[in-house]
């Protein structure tokens, strides 16, 4: 994935997905709602990728709750200088590390920091992206003219860049988990400069839907904003904000392990792949395993999230149905 | 059209100021003491701390000194790094190679990306067509930082093809890290044509221009590619202001003296003058790109009217 990706700017979810579902306002009816999310589970049952991705992030996500299994009940700070830089053998297949720790144990352990950040950045992500989008599009007017370009401000902003700078001066400020130095503060900078795309996403949505007639209706029959945005509008919105939050976990792995090896992520002694790659780019010539073994976890990783989004994108766009 | 520009150009100015005055506030918000780190560990004389402070404007509160900021903007004036070497220097010095490594990135993506996507695009469900797809779907997940340790250590330290840092070999030091660079809009890139190519293989006036005996070659590149190219050619130039703010690790990796380097340095030792230089100006590049790419959609496609 590019940087620029990590701007997440996965321009193809909103043209792929917005027109597609955003055209066809879900007519309230069961009997409709329900095919189309049974027609995109059909086709998802077919789709050799989605089924590897959601393989890889079963094995992921129980790699993060029972590390020590995987890590075959090796301690991932029990290390012996001895074995330094030691190549993999079939005792241990992923070798040893500078500090002569067990290599395997370490990558394996390092599933749950991005995992955590992953998941807790995109919540926040959607928060944002669902109150801000939802109030710019219902509103309109002044509103949405100020909300949008609050949005392009933030836009415009590179997001490795803004999260890089946040996190650089997070740490002597008085703001709280920012100046943590930890998986919270590295999950708020990316969910602080990863909003905007969730944002339009479900503004465009809502502006796509509000002016309907079952959205008179329900006004007319006297329901409050609050009812009409949660009840009738934002459900329209469910299918690409799915899709854009699949993908977006895996482009914020990324992001975190850039960060941290960067040096303004996680910092030692948390384990982490962006803090392993970083080791290992000293010793890249005499053992290149250092960074091969993080690295390609991290890979499928963020692959895993990628196949399961392109999936669903295609399971869940009408127009690709024949 | 004029009108649309312009009324184009007057929104920029607040998500300009707003960005630039976002990073601003970031790096000057801190209470870290900039003189004290300049310092180092020597004392530093009451009189030197007050002229300095005066000159920094670092008494003053956060609107006045991006005030005099702006103002100093405007005459062309970025103000300097604690050195005293003028932030416009550093940009002038780091961006010409953050230009060329983006011309490759993009040579790139134009070559690899559009050959990719036209040949899967013209036989659909073909071995071709899918293996575009499940290569993309690859590209687009390796993380960029990953992708160039792998490129440096195969093509660079294994097959030894490519320096693997520096600019010293001239455009040939840019192949490596522009094609890292450029691998996910690459990815894109092929995808995007390939849809476009399918879409239109059974229009109307491709149909025609078989009808009339065209050989097939005739019938892609020039009745094809034109219609077919449109969304390509508005992402690639969107995707260029964005490779520009983009190189960050790129070129920190493969240790090019661009601007992505340098922000990244910057960043690190606190050199806020020229964090919020250079990230003005990629931000003013980003907007710039998508401004540009927003008027060729009316020039290319002649359907979209803006007035």
């Amino acid at each position: 994935m590019t940087e620029q990706q990590q701007r997440l700017d996965p321009a193809q979810i909103e043209v792929d997905v917005t027109a597609g579902i955003g055209t066809t306002p879900v007519d309230g009816t069961h009997a409709r709602q329900n095919s189309l999310w049974s027609d995109a589970w059909g086709s998802l049952k077919r789709n050799v990728l989605f089924w590897i991705g959601a393989f890889l992030t079963v094995l992921l996500t129980l790699m993060a709750i029972l590390p020590q299994v995987f890590a075959r009940g090796v301690d991932p700070r029990a290390c012996d200088l001895a074995n330094s830089k030691a190549l993999p053998s079939a005792d241990h297949w992923f070798g040893y590390d500078v500090q002569g720790c067990d290599y395997l144990a370490n990558v394996v352990y390092g599933a749950r920091n991005s995992l955590i950040i992953g998941i807790f950045a995109v919540l926040v992500i959607l928060v944002l992206g669902v109150l801000v989008g939802a109030i710019a599009g219902y509103f309109g007017g002044a509103t949405d003219s100020v909300l949008s370009r609050i949005t392009d401000i933030f836009y415009a902003l590179p997001l490795i860049l803004g999260a890089l700078v946040l996190l650089r001066v997070g740490p002597s400020t008085n703001i709280p988990i920012i100046n943590s130095r930890g998986p919270g503060a590295v999950a708020l900078a990316l969910a602080l400069f990863g909003w905007m795309t969730a944002m339009r996403l479900v503004r465009s949505q809502v502006i796509a839907v509000k002016s309907s007639d079952y959205v008179s209706a329900a006004r007319a029959m006297g329901a409050s904003n609050s009812r009409i945005l949660i009840r009738h509008i934002l459900p329209n919105a469910v299918a690409p904000v799915l899709v854009f939050t699949t993908i977006t976990i895996g482009v914020l792995i990324a992001a975190e392990a850039t960060l941290t090896f960067l040096g303004v992520g996680l910092q030692r002694p948390a384990i982490s792949w962006g803090l392993q790659i970083a080791a290992g780019e000293s010793s890249i010539r005499s053992a290149p395993h250092l960074v091969l073994f993080p690295s390609i976890v991290l890979t499928l990783t963020v692959m895993a999230f990628i196949m399961m989004g392109d999936a669903l994108r295609d399971a869940l766009d009408p127009r690709q149905r024949s | 059209m004029g009108r649309y520009v312009a009324r184009r150009l007057l929104l920029t100015i607040p998500v300009l100021l707003g960005a630039s005055f976002l990073i601003f506030a970031m790096v000057y918000a801190l209470p870290g003491d900039p003189i004290r780190a300049l310092a180092g560990d020597r004392p530093v004389p009451p009189a030197v701390v007050a002229v300095l402070n005066e000159r920094f404007h670092l008494n003053d509160p956060l609107w006045v000194q991006y005030w005099e900021y702006l103002k100093a903007l405007f005459t062309g004036d970025l103000g300097t790094d604690f050195r005293g070497r003028p932030v416009l220097d550093t940009i002038a010095r780091t961006l010409p190679v953050t230009i060329k490594l983006t011309v490759v990135a993009v040579l790139f993506e134009i070559v690899i990306g559009i050959v990719a996507g036209v040949l899967a695009g013209i036989r659909r469900n073909s071995f071709f067509d899918n293996f575009v797809l499940v290569s993309t779907t690859v590209i687009v997940s390796i993380p960029i930082l990953v992708l160039a340790f792998l490129t440096q250590l195969l093509f660079g330290l294994k097959l030894g093809w490519f320096p693997i840092a520096g600019t010293r070999e001239g455009f040939y030091s840019y192949v490596l890290p522009g094609l890292v660079l450029a691998s996910g809009s690459l990815a894109y890139v092929a995808r995007l044509t390939r849809t476009s190519i399918a879409e239109n293989m059974n229009a109307d006036y491709v149909r025609t221009a078989r009808a009339k005996g065209l050989p097939q070659r005739t019938v892609i590149v020039r009745h094809m590619l034109r219609n077919s190219l449109i969304p390509v050619v508005t992402f690639i130039g969107a995707d260029i202001g964005a490779l520009l703010g983009g190189a960050i690790v790129t070129e920190t990796v493969f240790n090019l003296p661009g601007i992505g380097r340098e922000v990244f340095n910057s960043v690190k030792a606190q050199e806020g003058a020229v964090v919020v230089g250079i990230v003005t100006l990629l931000v003013f590049f980003f907007i710039l790109f998508n401004l540009i790419v927003d008027v060729l959609y009316a020039v290319l496609d002649p359907r979209i009217r803006y007035d």
